[in-house]
This record gives C-alpha cells, structure tokens and sequence, in this order.
C-alpha cells in the first residue's frame, strides 16, 4: 500500500496528491510517470510526476477528475493509501543541452510541464513557460511557474484573466521577436501539441511532445499505447512518453485517443454507484469531462 | 517389462475427460475441462504399459518420472503418486493444463503408436489437484519417502534429493534477486528456496504469475491456482516485491552492490509484442492480442463495470495466429459475444497451438481460414476497423527452419467483413532490462546469451532464462531453464564460499 500524505485542490477540477513512495521518489526524472490502481477491483491509470521529494520519499502527481477513476481518486484524503503505485515508467525528458527554452502546458498538462522547467531553469536555461486554460478560475501552478521561469504567458479560451487566446500565439510572438528557442517542450490536449508542433515546424525548432494515449500495463508488453511516429509505431510507455513533434502523426493519435469513449458513461456510473454504496460521500466536483476508462488522465483538457 | 500390480486397460482411447458444454461454455469464463474423478484417473492410468525404455520421461523437459507417478495412480495411492511428480516438476497443476503434451511426453509415448497415447498431462493434473484437496495426505506421503530413504531405500533417495534440492539447504544466508514472475523465475525461486536461500521475486505489474496470471485465460488456467502455487512458494520462504520494474526502480547493478544480493535470475520474458506491419493496423478496434489477454485476464475486464477496466468487443472478429495466444485470444473474443474466425498463413499441421485448445476452439463454433495472410486492414471515416484484406498461400519449398515456407497466390485476394482485429503473430524480448545492464551480451533481437549448462550470462552473479533467452516458447521450456538455473546459480554460490 502507498500512503497518501497530502491532497490539495488546485481549483474545482484539479487536485494535487502527494504519495510516500520512497523508492520510486528516488529514482524519477522530469517526464516520467507512474501508474496507479485504487483497489482491488480498479484500472490501472498512467499519472505523470508533478514533483518529487527524494528525502522526504514522495512523489506528487496531479490530476483532473473526468473519468470514473480520477473522480474516486479526487474523494481520497490524507491517510487513504492507494493498492498499487508503480514506477518511474517512461523515459525521462532529454533535456540537458538547452540553453533557452519555451515550455508550453495546457491545462492539466501544466502540471507535468512543471518540473520539466523547473529542471532546465535549475540547470542553467532560460525558460518561457506559456500556459492556456479555458477560464482564469482554472489557472494552476502560477506561483511556482514564477519561481522558475524567465517569463509565464497565461492565456484564456475565454479571456477571462485579460488574455485571450490560444498557446501558439505568444509562442508565434515570441518566435518573432527573436526569442532563438533551441527546444519547445509542449503538454497538454493532443490538439493542442499538434499546434505547437505546426507552429515551430518551419523554424526547424527542436519540439518534444509528451503523448498521452491508452494505456494498460505501461510496461511495453501490450501495444495499448502505440503512437505513430513517422513511419512506425512505437510505444509511448518505454519508447516515450515524450516524441519529436515534428514526426508525430497527432490525427491518429486523436482517433486512438477516443476508442473507449462509449465505456466511460458507465465506467462514471459505476463508480459512483459504488461509492454511495460503501456510503462514502458522492457527491463531489463530478466535472463533465472526455477522458476515463483506461485513459491517460494526464493531461485532459 | 516391469511387472504390473494391476490389470492392464487395453483401450485404444484415452479415458475421456468431463468437459463443460461447448455451447454453454463460450458464454462464460470457468474451466473448461474439469479434470478426471479417482475413477477416470485409476482407468487412464492402467493404460500405462511400464515400458522399461520410458520415452515419456525423455520427452519431458524437466524429466517427470512419468511410469512411477502413472504406478502409483494406477494402484490408487495418489498422495504418493503426487510426491513424485512435485520431486521434478515446481508447478504440476498448471503444467498438466498447459503443456503441449502432444509434442513433449505424450509424444513419445509407446501406447501411442497404436492408439491414442496415455493422457499423462491429465493425470499430472488430477494428483495436483487430488493433493490440494488433500493436503494432510500429501504431505504424509512426503514424510513416508524421507523415512524410505533414511533406511536405505535408493529410490526413495531419489525422489526426496529433486523434491528438496540437489544441493540440500547448504545455501543459508545466501540471498537471491529473481526478475520476473512468469513460470521461470517461479520455478528458480522454490528451486533456490528448498537449497537455504533467501530468495525476493520483482514483479512489474501488480500480481505475480506472468504469463500465467496476464495471458493465459481463466478458462484454460483458473487463477486461483496460480496463486495457490504462489502462495506455497511464500511458505517456503519466497518473498515478492511487485510494481517493482527493473530496469527502472532498480537496475541489476544496484540490485547486487546496494539491496546486497549475491546473485541475480532474469526471468523477464518475451512480452513485447509484434505487428503484422500492414496498412490500417492502427484503426481503432485493431489490437495485439497481449492487450486483449492484459485487459480481460488481469484486470478482468469481463466484469466491467463491477471492474473499472473496459474491453471492446466487436460483433465480427479476425484473430491472426495460429499459437497458444491466437486460440486463447479468439476464445476470449468469443466469450466476449463476437463471432470469431482465426486466420493462418500456413495449414493446420503448422499449427503452433497446443492440439487440445485448437479443438476446443473448433468445438466453440471458431472457424479457420487457413493458408490465408492479411494484406491491408481497411476502416471506415471515422477510422474504425470494417474489413480485412486477405491473400490464399500455399506451401512452397522449406525454408532454412525447415518449415515450408508460405507464398501468396497470385490473384487469390478476397476481403472478410469485421469490426475487431487481435494479432497475435508472436512476441519479443523487452530491452529493457538488457539496455539497463551494462556486461550482459545480447543477440541482435534483445535475447540474453547464456551458458547452456548453467544459463549464467556474462556478467558474473546474474543468470537468465525462459523466453528471455529462447524467445516466445513454452511455460514447461521456461520452467525447465528455471530449474537449470537454479542449479546453476548454486553451483556458483557454493563455490563462492
């Protein structure tokens, strides 16, 4: 069992979870993920380390509560534990070498962005980190994105907070104004990587991706996670998470992504049936969301 | 010829073993053969003729004293019959569900010449299960060949030193990191256990078995026995540390310089599954059989909602595959209310697949396209899965395997209507293990180089095995590496004292 020690609202969507797991806090780097299962009868979820504290041996993730598994997880408390928390998975982020970086995070996706700025910011990079939410109520992480960025570009869908907009404009700006990006590191909805990855293309930018697709085991032994990466596919749980976006085909990503969609009504259901049978509180922020059952819940958007 | 202490059963067939219904059990995930009563087994095991030469045995790759154990069914004594087997063989209730019998001990079998040959795997099965029923009795029959031995009996000697170790509990204090809990590493680790070490199993995933827990389904290999298996080898002293990845938690080095362990087994596997490489392959509703097996077989996906993991089923299902994993699949799908066919590219006599589970599946209304290979997978707009492009083979000349080599018909291509897609064309080795240890020489396709004998690798204190070493083979292949290795990496502890 892994002993939850802190849980944390980021806003009515997104919480914030600090698990002990001290072997795994010793050895995970910026990129790399965990997967998690509540309890006996749950699914195995991919969650991406937000940070980790090696001397107090745990390792914060974040997560938005779309799908029946996230919801459950958001109702856990301090002193709750989880079954199972498997890790580091993945490859850590390749990122030594940069000198000046924009770190891009959409939504949820902010939340693993983070400590790969705080990575480059700590070694040496100059970081612009943009970040884009649907509405000002949801914008997560700006204080610490401060701490360790050169300069943070939050835009709104909706304008809320006095910048409205989509990531790749300030992005296209900042091109422009010479920023001389040697990498752009972009997470979030896949649309939205695609984007980034349109927009850095003609300036032969270095541009990882962090994909998140289906995954089961995330160990490479069922292909659930397979991205198509220039000719072939690979597996985003031991060949990724992170792609060059230049070779990403993101429309059969996007296709892929959707493939369980029909399950996740019921999956929701079930769990909350679930939960007011066990007559714990079902209440809660049940947020209306697309991701679920099997489903990355990394970065939703 | 032996002298027999019963009379012998001269039918040609073999003692029939009660099944479920076929029609019935497509709809459900229990067993499907319920194994032989006391009766069925007594009779099946007068049809063992004792032959001096005992093929049986030297088909059997970790050497089952098969016409000892068959002796004692035969007479009736099952709790001895059961000492004998468990002396050679780690896991006999899954082996006698699993093992391609009819090209290992029954194989070979004399009876078999005319007639079908003795059902060995079944009554490696019946004394496991009597022994589990059993326990008090089993163990008695265990106690009664030590005190054989004690007062000088040969036999019996035998007997006790493989049911306890060649090297007898002269490794205390010796502690061993086993990688992997498919059959291989099981099989190590009670082997190294029964010799005195301290023995710690690291598992990936969150349960413990390998193939036999994530692949092989309920209705083949109820799970229940596998944790039963499992559970002994905690009683012996095995401890299991799972969600434990090597090769990212820990790599082999740390395992033996800092956690102090003397010795390693890498029991990894083969699990990184192969594509067929043809267009469409990534249309939703296409998936590698490993993922279809993963989600119903450890996540039990077969329950959902009452379990949060889903499965999509289709109405009309390829499998392509003609091994154990393609059968095993194409059942599940079944199970899961799709019409199945299974699609080969060679004939029915190059099936891999074990001969009992294809019938099973021909019994369960899967049909076969056989000499048949997919060309292109075809999707709709909304880029799901619709059909299947296929080409007829025939057999041409053989090939440096020896197998004849498939070759598409020109002209010969049709397409079949579906809206699921599971390959199951075989699996790799994961690098990942071997990328993380640097001194451990790998062939081109990621398969670790041991020696024969002992399976050591060449890094000094680490051992392999299973498919591991040989690729995708047999759970009885990989239990026998185990058993190898574990003689192995005794060998070299004793001699690093």
């Amino acid at each position: 069992m892994y002993p939850i020690e802190r849980v944390e609202a980021l806003n009515a969507e997104v919480t914030r979870m600090t698990v002990r797991a001290p072997e795994i806090a010793r050895k995970i780097k910026p990129g790399q993920f965990i997967m998690l299962r509540i309890d006996e009868r749950g699914e195995r979820i991919p969650l991406t380390m937000n940070d980790c504290d090696p001397e107090a041996g745990t390792v914060t993730i974040v997560f938005q509560a779309v799908g029946a598994t996230t919801m459950r997880l958001a109702r856990m408390r301090a002193g709750d534990a989880l079954l199972d928390f498997a890790g580091p998975l993945g490859n850590p982020t390749e990122l030594a070498g940069a000198r000046r970086a924009c770190v891009i995070g959409g939504g949820l996706g902010t939340a693993i962005a983070y400590p790969q700025a705080k990575w480059l910011h700590e070694h040496g990079c100059e970081v612009d980190v943009i970040t884009g939410f649907r509405t000002k109520d949801l914008i997560i992480l700006e204080d610490e994105i401060n701490a360790c960025s050169a300069r943070q570009i939050i835009m709104t869908d909706d304008g809320s907070n006095g910048n409205k907009g989509v990531v790749t404009a300030p992005l296209q700006q900042r091109i422009d104004e010479g920023a001389d990006y040697d990498l752009v590191l972009a997470v979030g909805p896949v649309i939205m990587m695609k984007f980034v990855a349109a927009t850095t293309k003609p300036y032969g930018i270095k541009t990882l991706v962090s994909m998140n697709p289906l995954m089961i085991d995330g160990t490479g032994m069922c292909g659930g996670c397979r991205v198509k990466v220039g000719d072939e596919y690979l597996h985003a749980c031991v060949d990724g998470p992170d792609f060059d976006g230049h070779l990403v085909d993101f429309d059969d990503a996007m296709r892929r992504g959707v493939m369980y969609r029909s399950f996740e009504g019921a999956a929701r259901e079930a769990a909350a049936g679930r939960v007011a049978s066990e007559g714990r509180d079902c209440g809660g922020s049940a947020a209306a969301g697309a991701v679920g059952t099997g489903a990355d819940e990394r970065k939703g958007a | 010829m032996a002298r027999l202490n019963y009379e012998m059963n001269r039918q040609k067939a073999k003692v029939p073993m009660p099944e479920l219904d076929p029609a019935e059990r497509a709809k459900t995930f229990d067993e499907v053969a319920k194994g032989y009563s006391e009766e069925d087994a007594v009779a099946e095991a007068r049809r063992c003729i004792q032959c001096p030469n005992a093929p049986c045995v030297g088909g059997c790759p970790v050497g089952v004293p098969i016409p000892q154990f068959v002796a004692q069914v035969a007479e009736g004594d099952f709790a001895r019959a059961y000492a004998i087997v468990k002396g050679a063989n780690a896991l006999p209730a899954i082996c006698g569900r699993v093992c391609p019998q009819e090209t290992q001990c029954e194989g070979v079998c004399t009876r078999g010449r005319s007639g079908e040959p003795v059902g060995i795997g079944r009554l490696e099965r019946f004394v496991s299960d009597w022994a589990f029923a059993h326990p008090k009795e089993a163990a008695a029959a265990l106690d009664a060949l030590r005190e054989e031995c004690a007062a000088g009996d040969e036999a019996a000697c035998g007997i006790v030193r493989s049911a306890e170790g060649a090297v007898s509990k002269d490794l205390a204090g010796k502690r061993v990191a086993v990688v992997g809990s498919g059959p291989a590493s099981l099989t190590c680790a009670g082997e190294l256990a029964k010799r005195g070490c301290a023995v710690t199993v690291f598992e990936a995933l969150h349960r413990v078995g390998g193939v036999l827990t994530y692949g092989i389904p309920e209705f083949r290999l109820p799970k229940a026995l596998v944790e039963r298996e499992v559970a002994k080898l905690g009683e012996i002293g095995v401890s299991f540390e799972t969600n434990a990845l090597v090769g990212r938690l820990y790599d082999i080095d740390e395992l033996m310089d800092e956690r102090g362990f003397d010795a390693v087994f890498v029991g990894t596997g083969a699990g990184l599954p192969s594509y067929l490489g043809i267009e469409g392959e990534g249309l939703n509703g296409v998936m590698v059989a490993n993922e279809l097996l993963t989600r119903v077989n450890l996540m039990k996906a077969y329950e959902f909602p009452a379990y949060d993991t889903p499965v999509y089923a289709g109405k009309r299902c390829v499998v392509v595959g003609g091994g154990n994993v393609a059968m095993d699949a194409a059942r599940t799908a079944k199970r899961l209310g799709a019409d199945v066919c299974v699609v080969y590219r060679r004939g029915r006599e190059e099936m891999p697949a074990r001969a009992e589970e294809i019938h099973h599946a021909e019994q369960e209304g899967i049909e076969f396209k056989l000499l048949t290979n997919p060309v292109r997978v075809v999707g709709d707009d909304a880029g799901w899965v619709r059909g299947l492009e296929c080409v007829r083979m025939e057999l041409g000349a053989p090939d440096a395997s020896g197998r004849r080599r498939p070759e598409a018909v020109a002209g010969s291509e049709f397409s079949i209507d579906i809206d699921m897609l599971v390959i199951a064309v075989g699996s790799k080795t994961n690098p990942l293990v071997a990328r993380a240890t640097p001194g451990l020489e790998v062939t081109p396709r990621n398969l670790i180089v041991v020696d024969e004998r002992t399976c050591a690798t060449s890094k000094p204190g680490v051992f392999a095995g299973g498919d591991a070493v040989i690729g995708a083979a047999t759970v009885i292949l990989a239990m026998g590496a185990g058993k190898r290795a574990a003689a192995g990496i005794a060998e070299y502890l004793a001699s690093a004292v």
